[in-house]
């Protein structure tokens, strides 16, 4: 194939056309990388753990920390999930969860609407106390009433205890013991035991 | 070193079988030479366990990788403070430390304890064997529990510690707990040898008191530290979580508290024995709860261990303990009748009766909590979870409860208290607390419970410095001392009463942080370098933090990325604060675990400013913060040092020997209250 010298350059002028074309294109790229930056974003931004979300309106609202307060995180922390999601920023479930709290409360369902979906997904264990119902009201009140009914059994044994020692002529102190006012010296000694006896 | 580790293991093993059957079956009575045996095998197991925990170490320190635990905690750049602290970080470790603690408490108590208690000693080194036996038989015999297993090939490094365990908290805070729970062993063994032993007499109480008050005081720093580690490390600004482990800790505590304060009523009247052989019992058995919570996995909680077999051994061992020390204390009931009987519903006795039903009753409802989940279920079949709302719902009346009657013991005369004598000794406490009721509604408080907090710690406080001036008083009106000598004097002269006053004041003060927590203050922002935000706080100061800038360098074994903000407090700059995630290491730059935080606090007397840096806004130095007030937080620690220098007091050795038996005739004389009355 005999090609001349102008028709070589015209193909080899045209072979150019994509490298050229290509040049043009990382010169444009390099630009757009330069323009996508942010001047302050961070070398390394993986160290940080996960990307959070920016702080949305209802993140400090009181209601949703309140109603966030009585759930439980699914992440099996038993933190609930307000402290977890402001607390351990690896965790995925207490966002979502934060998430799905916003979503229904956008949806305007009250706090009690929001609990009970909950549990109607997640059982009764989404719930950071269970609800006083049932068995469950057990919980609450033996402790307080194991200790009230055992204090009062005591009282009732040490009271009765007394009385039948003093009716068998035990010490029915004060009175007894001391009839008489002491004198300086009496003091004196019987502070000395005093000291002994009471510390 | 894992050959000599090994060796060394089965030779306390061995050792300890041999000592333990000598105690319970050796003819010691009547052979001095055998009771020798018994105190040199003692030395031995302790020294065999020694060779082991060396042998650890020497593998921890050497980076040898071929040993699993070595591998699975540590890396070739662990800081070496971190080394050390990674003996116990892991399950297997954990419990060799438990077992070679136990063995030096053991040699310590028989080289310690007085020679009037010969005939106890034989029987507490058996209980104690038995104790080691199970410890060091579980690592032996339990599949995956030997500290020195070897691994098939020997990584080229170690998978290194958890980030979170990598705090000087950590360092100090699970070996002070351990040492809390193992110690309590001593004082189980010297009961359960003075029942066995038939000498049930006070001399066994006496024999252990400074055991059950170290086991109390190392329990005591190991929850405060603990709360301090969670506080710092944790990112969340609390202290108290309520979770299974923690409650763990708190059980023995509790059980312990209760002892130290009824064993003093068997020192002095002769009564309530048959409670305290309870106590002391019931204390161990605790601690070994704890242990088995920890390792089992039964119920679910942040501090577990890697769930294990090895929960049921415990279980086994909890249970076969309780039946053994219980049938034992009920064959002896008969012999642990009380001396005297209790006179007056309104008496010293009385009051710490129910500060004991109180203090137990407190165990048993955090133990209630802690065990709801699992009765719930088994009853109705659903899952439920009991989160700190339940306890501080159930517990805080208790709380409270406990807290007057921190107040009141001290009041009430021994034996009998009369109508003026009580008006004379509540007149200043009770002015203490409605004043301080007063104040708080003046300042516009209206929550009952931290009200009520507040007063019963001003209550107490009271209390607790009338007792110190009615001694002073007294002593420079009898003996013409100036203040101080008088207050050093009374202090030396009975420590443990007066140390014990400081471990209240410890106490109160603890309370008093507690509620300031409630008034914590939340907020979340983010933040681009010169931005600020406000957070005001609940004494009204207003903070303002201005970011500065997010950097990110190479430490020691971590790449860290630092937020660091410009803080003002009511417009006037207080310094700079950082808070930073760590994202760690292993020596060829590869990740090891997920990327950790850092807070930063500014504190004073009055709180805690505390700031969380959650993490990066699109790869920028945009960042989302979490800000807290945290008020009385520092009082924490400041109440935590308070309770160890009272519990260090009333435990420091010499001073003058209390003598029980004469005190108690004194008390028996029958002229203790009349001369309260007089006297004062």
């Amino acid at each position: 194939m005999n090609t001349s010298r102008r028709g070589f350059l015209r193909y080899a002028g045209f072979a150019a056309l994509p490298l050229l074309g290509q040049v043009g294109t990382q010169d444009t790229t390099k630009k757009k990388m330069g323009e996508g930056v942010p001047p302050d974003a961070l070398s390394e931004p993986w160290l940080t753990g996960r990307q959070v979300d920016s702080t949305g309106k209802w993140d400090n609202d009181a209601g949703i920390i309140a109603l966030e307060r009585r759930l439980r995180c699914r992440c099996g922390c038993m933190l609930d999930v307000y402290t977890c999601r402001t607390t351990d920023f690896t965790c995925t479930y207490s966002p979502e969860m934060h998430r799905e709290v916003i979503a229904m409360i956008e949806a305007k369902r009250t706090p009690e609407q929001v609990i009970q979906e909950f549990i109607k997904a997640d059982g009764e264990k989404v719930l950071m106390s269970p609800v006083a119902s049932g068995f469950n009201i057990a919980g609450y009140i033996v402790p307080g009433l194991a200790v009230t009914i055992v204090g009062l059994v005591l009282a009732a044994y040490l009271s009765r205890r007394r009385a039948v020692t003093i009716a068998a002529g035990g010490p029915d102190l004060p009175g007894g013991a001391m009839p008489m006012a002491p004198d300086a010296a009496q003091r004196e000694r019987l502070q000395k035991a005093l000291d002994e006896v009471d510390s | 070193m894992t050959f000599l580790g090994s060796f060394a293991l089965w030779a306390a093993f061995l050792l300890a079988c041999w000592g333990a059957g000598l105690s319970f079956f050796g003819d010691w009575q009547r052979n001095p030479a055998t009771a020798l045996a018994v105190r040199r095998g003692v030395y031995a197991v302790c020294a065999a366990l020694l060779v082991a925990s060396l042998s650890l170490w020497k593998g921890i320190f050497t980076h040898d990788f071929n040993i699993e635990y070595v591998w699975a905690y540590t890396s070739r750049n662990l800081p070496g403070y971190y080394l050390v602290s990674a003996f116990w970080a892991g399950q297997k470790g954990s419990m060799l430390f438990w077992a070679v603690v136990l063995s030096i408490f053991a040699a310590l108590a028989q080289a310690l304890t007085s020679q009037r208690q010969k005939d106890l000693l034989p029987y507490v080194a058996g209980v104690v064997n038995l104790v080691i036996i199970f410890f060091v038989g579980v690592m032996l015999f339990a599949h995956h529990s030997n500290p020195f297993e070897r691994m098939a090939v020997t990584p080229p490094d170690g998978n290194g510690l958890n980030p979170q365990l990598q705090n000087p908290g950590m360092v100090m805070h699970p070996p002070m707990l351990y040492l809390g729970y193992i110690s309590i062993t001593i004082p189980f063994a010297f009961g359960i040898a003075a029942m066995l032993a038939g000498k049930l007499d006070a001399g066994w109480i006496i024999a252990m008191r400074k055991w059950a008050l170290a086991s109390w005081l190392f329990l005591s720093i190991g929850i405060t530290l603990g709360m301090w580690w969670a506080y710092v490390e944790l990112g969340w600004g609390g202290v108290w979580a309520w979770d299974p482990v923690e409650n763990a800790s708190l059980h023995p505590w509790l059980v312990l508290t209760a002892f130290l304060h009824s064993v003093m009523i068997q020192e002095k009247r002769g009564m309530l024995k048959r409670w305290n052989m309870a106590l002391v019992i019931g204390a161990f058995l605790l601690a070994i709860f704890g242990t088995f919570i920890t390792r089992s996995g039964v119920i679910s909680s942040v501090h577990s261990f890697t769930q294990s077999d090895i929960g049921y051994y415990f279980l086994g061992f909890l249970l076969v303990s309780g039946i053994l020390s219980f049938t034992l204390l009920y064959t002896r009931w008969p012999s642990l009748e009380a001396e005297v009987q209790l006179e007056s519903l309104v008496s010293r006795e009385s009051a710490f009766l129910f500060n004991n039903l109180a203090l137990v009753g407190l165990a048993f409802s955090v133990l209630w909590g802690t065990l709801f989940p699992i009765l719930s279920e088994a009853v109705r079949g659903t899952k439920i979870s009991v989160g700190p709302p339940f306890f501080n719902r159930v517990n805080v009346p208790l709380g409270l409860f406990l807290l007057f009657l921190t107040g009141v013991g001290p009041l009430i005369a021994w034996r009998k208290a009369s109508i003026a004598n009580l008006q004379r000794q509540f007149i200043l406490p009770v002015t203490g607390l409605v004043v301080a009721t007063v104040a708080m509604l003046l300042a516009g408080m209206r929550d009952l419970y931290p009200i009520m907090s507040i007063a019963l710690a001003a209550f107490v406080l009271v209390t607790v410095t009338q007792e110190f001036q009615r001694g002073v008083r007294a002593r420079m009106s009898m003996y013409k001392e100036n203040v101080f000598i008088a207050l050093v004097h009374l202090v030396e002269r009975n420590r443990r009463r007066y140390g014990g006053y400081i471990v209240h004041v410890g106490i109160v003060v603890y309370f008093v942080a507690f509620t300031g927590l409630a008034f914590q203050v939340k907020k979340e922002v983010d933040l681009s370098p010169g931005e600020t935000a406000k957070i005001h706080s609940p004494f009204g100061y207003d903070y303002e933090l201005t970011a500065r800038g997010v950097s990110q360098y190479t430490m020691l074994n971590r790449r860290v990325t630092a937020a660091t903000l410009a803080v003002t407090r009511n417009g006037k700059r207080i310094g700079d604060i950082k808070s930073e995630k760590r994202q760690h290491m292993d020596s060829f730059g590869n990740k090891t675990f997920e990327p950790s935080t850092e807070v930063g606090i500014i504190s004073d007397l009055r709180e805690d400013l505390y700031v969380v840096y959650a993490g990066t806004i699109d790869g920028t130095e945009r960042s989302h913060f979490t800000f807290l007030v945290n008020p009385l937080v520092p009082w924490f620690w400041i109440g935590g040092t308070i309770l160890a220098l009272g519990g260090l007091m009333a435990m420091w050795p010499g001073g003058p020997q209390v003598k029980t038996q004469r005190r108690r005739s004194v008390a028996q004389a029958g002229y203790s209250v009349p001369l309260a009355e007089v006297a004062e």
